[in-house]
Order: C-alpha cells, then sequence, then structure tokens
C-alpha cells in the first residue's frame, strides 16, 4: 500500500469539510470559542492542537496493540498530557505573549474532545501513518473554523488584522466605531453558528 | 465568610464557566435534549468538581508550588499531568461508591458519569484555581485558603448545572418550532447559547 493511496488521502480529506470536527462531529468547541477573539492565538492554538492531535494518534497507533482496553482511557489521557505540558513549556519559552492570552485553553487541550475523539475512534484501530494523517487532517479541519471565526471577529471588533490596522483611518473618522460585541463570549457562538448554517445549506446531506 | 459566598455567587453568575469560559460545551450540546438528564448530569458534575478541586488545590499548594515540596524547586510544569490523573481517579472512585451505594442514581446517571472525566469544565476549574491562587487578597476572585477553593468548586459546578438544565428547558421548548432547515439542530444551538450568553452578561456588573 502506498504512502499516499487512496484511502491514505481520505483520511486526510474528510476532516477538512465532510466530517469537520468543529462543525460535523461537534468535537473541541470549548477552545474553538475561547481563543478566538484575535488571529494570532487561533492560529497558535490551532497549530498547537494539529500537533498533538497527530502525535498522540502516532503514540497510541504504536502501542495500540499492548493497551488493556480497561485501562485505555487512563493511557490515552496521560499520553496526551505529556504531549501537552511539551508545547505548553515550548510555547512559554518561545512565545510567552500568545501563551499568556491563551492561559488555561493550552492545558485544556488534553480534555478537546478532538483528541479522545479521534484517539477512541481512529487510532485505536488503525496503522500510526493513516493515524498521523487523520490527525493531521482533524487539526487543520480544527484550525480553519477558529481562523475563520477569529478573522471576523478581530476585523470587525478591533479593527485590526494579526494587530495590523486593516480598517483605514478615514473611515473611523466619518463616524464608524469598532464594534465591542464581536469580542465578547455571544458573538463567539452567533458566528460558529452562521459557519454552520452556511455548511449545511451547501451540503444538504449535514442536515438533522 | 463574606469572600466566601462572594466567591460563590460571582462563579455562579458572572465567571460562569459555559458563558463566560466556553467550557464543557461537547457534554453541554450533546446532554441538553431534556430536562431530566441535563438534572442528572449537572447533579455529576457538581459532585466531581467539589471532590476534585479542593483535591487539586491541595496538590497545587502542598507539592507543585514553588519551594513547597524541596526548597528551590518548582514542579508546576507536572499540574497537567497530575490533575488530570486525580480527576480521572476521583471519576472512577466516585462511580465505584454510587455504584455499590446508590444504584438508583448509577443507572440515571449511565454514561455521563466516566464521561466526566473529560469534561473541561471540571479541568479548567482546576487550572483557573491554580491560576488564582497567585491573586491579591482584595481581588474578589481570588482563592487564598482551602475553603475558598471548596467555594469556587461549588460555584463554578452550580454554575455549569444552572446553565445546561436553562438551555434544555429552551431546547424542548425549541422541538415544536419551525427552524430553517440549515439551522436545525447545532446551529440554532448555538444562537441559543449566544443568546443566553448575552443575557449572562447583565450579571457582569454585580460588585460583591
Amino acid at each position: 500500500m502506498g504512502l499516499f493511496s487512496k484511502k491514505n488521502m481520505e483520511a486526510l480529506n474528510t476532516p477538512l469539510l465532510k466530517e469537520n470536527p468543529v462543525t460535523v462531529q461537534v468535537l473541541g468547541i470549548c477552545s474553538a470559542l475561547a481563543v478566538t477573539s484575535k488571529l494570532a492565538p487561533a492560529i497558535v492554538m490551532g497549530l498547537s492542537v494539529t500537533i498533538i492531535v497527530a502525535m498522540a494518534n502516532v503514540i497510541i497507533s504504536l502501542i495500540r496493540n499492548t493497551i488493556p482496553s480497561r485501562i485505555r482511557i487512563i493511557i490515552q489521557l496521560v499520553v496526551v498530557a505529556a504531549l501537552v505540558t511539551l508545547v505548553s513549556e515550548v510555547l512559554k519559552a518561545f512565545a510567552y505573549d500568545v501563551s499568556v492570552q491563551l492561559s488555561v485553553y493550552v492545558g485544556l487541550i488534553i480534555t478537546n474532545c478532538i483528541l479522545m475523539g479521534r484517539l477512541e475512534a481512529f487510532a485505536m484501530q488503525n496503522k500510526p501513518w493513516p493515524s498521523f494523517l487523520d490527525g493531521i487532517g482533524n487539526g487543520l479541519g480544527y484550525a480553519m473554523i477558529l481562523v475563520i471565526v477569529a478573522i471576523v471577529r478581530e476585523i470587525f471588533g478591533s479593527g485590526t488584522l494579526l494587530d495590523f490596522p486593516v480598517i483605514p483611518q478615514c473611515v473611523y473618522d466619518a463616524g464608524y466605531i469598532n464594534n465591542g460585541l464581536m469580542l465578547m463570549a455571544p458573538m463567539a457562538f452567533f458566528l460558529i453558528a452562521i459557519v454552520i448554517w452556511v455548511q449545511r445549506a451547501k451540503d444538504k446531506s449535514l442536515q438533522e | 465568610m463574606e469572600h466566601f459566598i462572594s466567591l460563590i455567587v460571582r462563579s455562579i453568575f458572572v465567571d460562569n464557566m459555559v458563558f463566560a469560559f466556553f467550557l464543557g460545551m461537547c457534554s453541554y450540546l450533546a446532554v441538553s435534549k431534556s430536562v431530566k438528564t441535563a438534572i442528572g448530569l449537572g447533579i455529576a458534575v457538581v459532585f466531581v468538581e467539589v471532590i476534585t478541586l479542593p483535591v487539586n488545590y491541595l496538590l497545587q499548594t502542598a507539592v507543585l508550588a514553588n519551594g513547597a515540596l524541596v526548597e528551590g524547586v518548582d514542579l508546576t510544569f507536572l499540574a497537567f499531568i497530575l490533575f488530570i490523573a486525580v480527576i480521572a481517579g476521583i471519576v472512577q472512585l466516585v462511580e465505584m461508591i454510587v455504584e455499590r451505594f446508590a444504584p438508583a442514581l448509577y443507572s440515571q446517571l449511565g454514561i455521563f458519569l466516566p464521561l466526566i472525566a473529560v469534561n473541561c469544565a471540571i479541568m479548567g476549574g482546576s487550572l483557573f484555581m491554580q491560576q488564582r491562587i497567585g491573586m491579591e487578597a482584595n481581588n474578589p476572585q481570588a482563592i487564598l485558603n482551602f475553603w475558598d477553593s471548596v467555594a469556587y468548586a461549588l460555584g463554578s459546578g452550580i454554575g455549569w448545572m444552572v446553565a445546561i438544565v436553562l438551555f434544555a428547558a429552551v431546547r424542548e421548548k425549541m422541538e415544536y418550532c419551525n427552524i430553517p432547515k440549515p439551522l436545525r439542530g447545532l446551529g440554532i444551538a448555538f444562537i441559543t447559547v449566544g443568546l443566553m450568553a448575552m443575557a449572562f452578561m447583565c450579571f457582569s456588573g454585580i460588585k460583591m
């Protein structure tokens, strides 16, 4: 079986849209809402989750035949917690500002349902390489939603993108003001709802 | 005593786990289809939160904090692994005790009890507690001693329960509404939570 056979590419592609972890599988919502008031933390969070899901998938898939099924949840949690600790220490060392902005949400990657969901549903039954691709696909699908929501919230909420002003001063002079509600919790819910709405209007098979 | 009550009230209404910090969203969306199961899960969350958070508080202050165990040794980087191990262990214990002594409650809670181990509201509670220990004494959010951690656990657990029960009640009524097809299910659920979060924002002016 080739490394990039059709089946493997499916593991990578389907989580991006058709099986998107946030909007279709309803996993990992907590952090998707909390870190999206600015674009930079959203990108960092998306990348961290992608790396952690891929690594955890590979590790669990490598030892899947030796794990007794009764205690598998605890083993999965320990593997994930160790990886999250690593990522959190790296963030503290190289991107301190972002790690302060993300605050507890880095630690909460441990209880992010995407992790447990993918480990249980995919890595426990599949070989390391497809598991790796599945992890990357799900991580990117998650990051994509984060980035979409964060772009909208940052542009309309604070008029910047990655902290560069994008709304010209003349617009402000004409009486435009930033929408403070965009930065608050409720708007994150509404924006995800809109993303889901658009996706389901396009793909009728997802409707309930 | 004043601080004790203020912590409880603040963490129920102002720092609500769901509406202010988006924690525990996965089970919040999945298990809120009927009020009865919502109450069951809510009680289980309060229960587990009140037990795990003070235990993690003791762990944090007596073992992990800088210089607590051996002078000059800072073990806080181990917090993620230890907290999640404590939570998973205690959930397992609680499950066995409830099964033995309250079989009626056990069958009512069903699979929710083990799922609580990966509920981010529980892990989030512990991580916020870790942040709040270092705060100054006059800060209304500060956790200064063991009893404060109990108060915070009680408040955030009840806050989560209030949120899920209210949401389940709204959702039961919504069954009979004529909602646009792509919004049915998940989409409208997010919009409802967003509106409820807006309502809860009114509490943020409370000064105690």
